[in-house]
């Protein structure tokens, strides 16, 4: 069953990559200039113009192009990039581990944390502490990302001294180092999907906790927090996995002011670059991944939904 | 703030808003820059955060258009030519330079006993390769049309470059000096890996990231190559970069904000390096159409500008009062007996009378890719124009695509232009009648002629005589309103020495790498 529901995601994600890499390509051939142009500025005279598109290949029409680049692709090869002219994976692959590194140390850190707030919320529904974490929650996604990174900055880089405000990693750094590094955009990630995942966990076991089951399982003398972890959350985990995973996915493709704000090489800068000197083969690749990482997470989670449902594991 | 003391020094001079000051403190500043010179010190890493560095950039000297980029290839390479603190050309690779008949033919010594990093001796020939790079049907380097004047190079012997022009150019040396015409190896093309002759031999680099280079222990030129190591870093955020400047993770960065250049007083263990320069942002009025084919509007439009609260306001005074032509006061050639066009409403509503305008509606094209803060200059122009009855309706447009969309083709529009060592660079690049820049359209044949003679003569004082009316001749007639010259601003760590301000450009002229030194 849950085989044949995954196969079945998996099609409607590979159809869904091609729509998304079609409806790319269409989006940057609208825009205004070329990567031509875009190279050159100010300096765009016609002959340069030329030159340049006569170099990379790009006199042929649209369609030509992107047939040319499916082709590619299919062979596994993500083309060369316009600008640099070394192939794409040259500098994607170590901006992708380095997007998934900090992405990673970010889930690690507010995953658990968002969940247990959570629950802590729940369980002390409406009383102080549910107040005091659920006005902290809201207060930190209500601050704009870059705006909490410049706040961390100030406060724990400027004035304190204890993190860099620059997160410079680099091949060979060891991981305590590393991890060092990555505090100050981490904590900032942290903040900014903690909220979201932390408020979904309060609402899914507080509807849980309402129902006659708990009830009965309070009146036989259970212990609250024994009723939230054994009773409660099991049954509540559908819409919290599908929050984490939608989070999740945040962590590596909407990263990108947080990656300007501390100078941090993955993958948003790479894609802003790309765009803005309309270089279609990094484009391509660079949103395809995204649309991968979110295919995929989507996909583990109603994975997740199913395994955690008896109603849907076993269906009539 | 701790203004840097020859920054300062120099800018008050050259702003020569107080004549008599400027005038004292001249011996004083020429005494500090000897004094300065004398003792830099070895050793130590170097750590850099520039902006101006994208993920597509290249070491390809043909592909230098940004900061990052051009600051890496100054410090691995040497051009011919180096332009000095104080606008000069002085000897590079190319030890002296001299023409026999009247600037046509050009002879440059080249020096001798220099290596590459990969320790090929460098010869003649790797020059004529490199200069090459940027000239004939193929290339596709911004260089290109600033060597078009060049018929032949030759190496004439093994330390020597014969250069023959299709008309004579007495600014040849000048040429040579843009940071583009570096010299590689002759048939060297793996730019990833660029070597050169320069202070530091590349060591990494990962574009729009960052770059690290080590020392080369043979570097030829006196004190310079001071430190060890050098990392750079890509910081394109403004914010970002100034933190990490404060905090002391780098020691120099590019392009303070001038909005926030006052909060670095705060912080005692920074200091400002202000260099007076010729990059300026003309507002834009294209001659060859409607409306500003006629010359009274144009003079209605300069005549309802505030050059005082431009420079006050939009560059929070790092900059100067432009005077609608593109020579700054910097420059040995400006012309001081040209009084500054005053701000006079009064004048503007004389010329719109003469237009047959009582007044007159114009759309002002502005976008923060001519310069940050160029919306905001545009809307000031606005509230001034006012009152000359000129109605400024102010549409500003995304920056992404602007210089294909807007610019040259919007009759009213603003851009930017570095400033160029010498007059001749400036007005044959933007303009001459021919030039493919000349992004106003404006085209006298009378100022062509007198650009043309004006460059093949080598006497100081007669070529200055032409450039001082061809100045006037923009002033009065061009299409460009140049209301402000831009200042760099650059910061410095406290133990950074030899940041020396610079005319050309930012991180003095792209060579801070090798010139900085570090105190213990």
């Amino acid at each position: 069953m849950i085989f044949k529901l995954a196969l079945r995601r998996l099609a409607l994600g590979v159809i869904t990559i091609f729509v998304v890499s079609v409806l790319i390509f269409s989006v940057t051939e609208l825009l205004p200039g070329d990567v031509a142009t875009a190279i050159l500025g100010q300096g765009a005279t016609p002959e340069a113009v030329a030159e340049i598109h006569r170099e990379l290949d790009l006199d042929h029409p649209a369609y030509v192009r992107y047939g040319r680049w499916l082709e590619g692709f299919l062979k596994g090869d993500f083309g060369n990039s316009l600008t640099t002219n070394e192939p794409v994976s040259v500098q994607l692959v170590p901006r992708l581990m380095d997007t998934l590194a900090l992405a990673g140390l970010a889930a690690l850190v507010a995953v658990p944390l968002a969940i247990a707030l959570g629950l802590l919320a729940a369980i002390f529904e409406d009383r102080a502490l549910d107040k005091i974490i659920s006005t902290f929650s809201l207060a930190t996604i209500s601050v704009p990302e870059f705006f909490m990174g410049y706040l961390l900055i100030i406060i724990l880089a400027t004035n304190l001294q204890l993190f860099p405000s620059l997160a410079l990693v680099e091949p060979g750094m060891g991981i305590f180092e590393r991890v060092y590094a990555m505090a100050l955009p981490a904590l900032t990630l942290t903040f900014v999907v903690m909220a979201h995942m932390m408020r979904m966990t309060r609402a899914a076991v507080i509807d849980v906790l309402q129902r006659p089951y708990i009830e009965m399982a309070r009146l036989k003398g259970i212990k609250p927090w024994r009723i939230v972890i054994q009773h409660a959350l099991p049954n509540a985990l559908g819409p919290i996995v599908t929050v984490v995973a939608l989070n999740l996915a945040y962590l590596v493709v909407g990263v990108v002011v947080v990656e300007v704000v501390f100078v941090y090489p993955g993958m948003g800068q790479y894609l802003v670059d790309a765009v803005s000197k309309r270089d279609m083969p990094v484009v391509q690749a660079c949103v395809l991944i995204f649309a991968l990482v979110y295919v995929l997470l989507n996909l583990l989670a109603d994975i997740v939904g199913i395994l955690a449902n008896p109603r849907l594991r076993h269906p009539r | 703030m701790r203004l840097d003391r020859r920054g300062f020094l120099s800018s008050t001079a050259l702003v020569g808003g107080a004549g008599g000051l400027a005038a004292g403190l001249a011996p004083s500043f020429l005494l500090s820059d000897s004094a300065r010179a004398a003792e830099p010190k070895k050793g130590g890493t170097l750590k850099l955060g520039i902006a101006g560095g994208s993920s597509t950039d290249s070491l390809d000297p043909r592909t230098l258009t940004d900061s990052v980029p051009t600051t890496i290839v100054s410090a691995i390479t040497n051009a011919l030519v180096e332009i000095d603190a104080k606008g000069q050309a002085t000897p590079e690779l190319a030890t002296s330079w001299a023409t026999a008949d009247g600037a046509k033919t050009w002879v440059l010594k080249l020096k001798e006993g220099v290596a590459f990093h990969n320790g090929k001796a460098f010869e003649a020939e790797d020059a004529v390769y490199s200069i090459n790079l940027h000239r004939g049907e193929n290339t596709k380097s911004p260089a290109k049309s600033i060597l078009s004047g060049i018929a032949d190079i030759k190496a004439s012997g093994p330390h020597e470059l014969t250069v023959t022009l299709t008309e004579p150019n007495a600014d040849l040396p000048y040429i040579f000096s843009d940071y583009h015409l570096v010299i590689v190896p002759k048939d060297f093309t793996d730019w990833a890996k660029l070597i050169g002759t320069g202070a530091f031999k590349l060591e990494s680099f990962q574009p729009g990231v960052r770059a690290s280079g080590v020392r080369n222990p043979d570097y030829w030129k006196a004190g310079r190559g001071n430190v060890d190591r050098f990392e750079l870093t890509v910081i394109n955020d403004g914010t970002a970069r100034l933190n990490a400047l404060i905090s002391g993770q780098i020691d120099v960065m590019n392009r303070i904000d001038r909005k926030t250049v006052q909060l670095l007083q705060r912080a005692p263990t920074v200091a400002i390096v202000r260099s007076t320069s010729g990059q300026h942002y003309p507002f834009l009025m294209l001659c060859d159409r409607k409306p500003f084919d006629d010359n009274n509007l144009r003079l209605a439009v300069k005549y309802g500008i505030d050059r005082q609260q431009m420079v006050k306001t939009i560059l929070n005074g790092f900059g100067t009062e432009g005077n609608d032509h593109p020579i700054s006061p910097a420059n040995p050639y400006y012309n001081s007996e040209l009084p500054i066009r005053p701000y006079d409403p009064d004048k503007s509503k004389y010329y719109l009378k003469q237009a047959g305008m009582a007044d007159f509606k114009v759309t002002l094209h502005t976008s923060d890719a001519a310069y940050a803060g160029a919306p905001d200059a545009a809307v000031l122009y606005r509230a001034q124009a006012k009152k000359g009855n000129v109605l400024v309706d102010v549409q500003r447009d995304p920056a992404d695509g602007y210089w294909d969309n807007i610019w040259m083709k919007q009759p009213f529009c603003m851009s930017y232009w570095m400033g160029r060592p010498v007059p001749d660079m400036m007005f044959s690049t933007a303009y001459a009648s021919d030039a493919s820049w000349n992004d106003s359209y404006w085209k006298r044949p009378a100022f062509d002629k007198m650009l043309v003679e004006a460059r093949g003569i080598t006497d100081f004082d007669k070529r200055k005589a032409i450039y001082w009316d061809l100045q006037k001749m923009v002033h009065e007639d061009g299409g460009n309103m140049i209301a402000t010259f831009a200042d760099f601003v650059d910061g410095r760590g406290a133990k950074v020495e030899g940041f020396e301000p610079h005319p050309s450009y930012e991180l003095s002229n792209f060579r801070i790498i090798e010139k900085a030194w570090l105190k213990a």
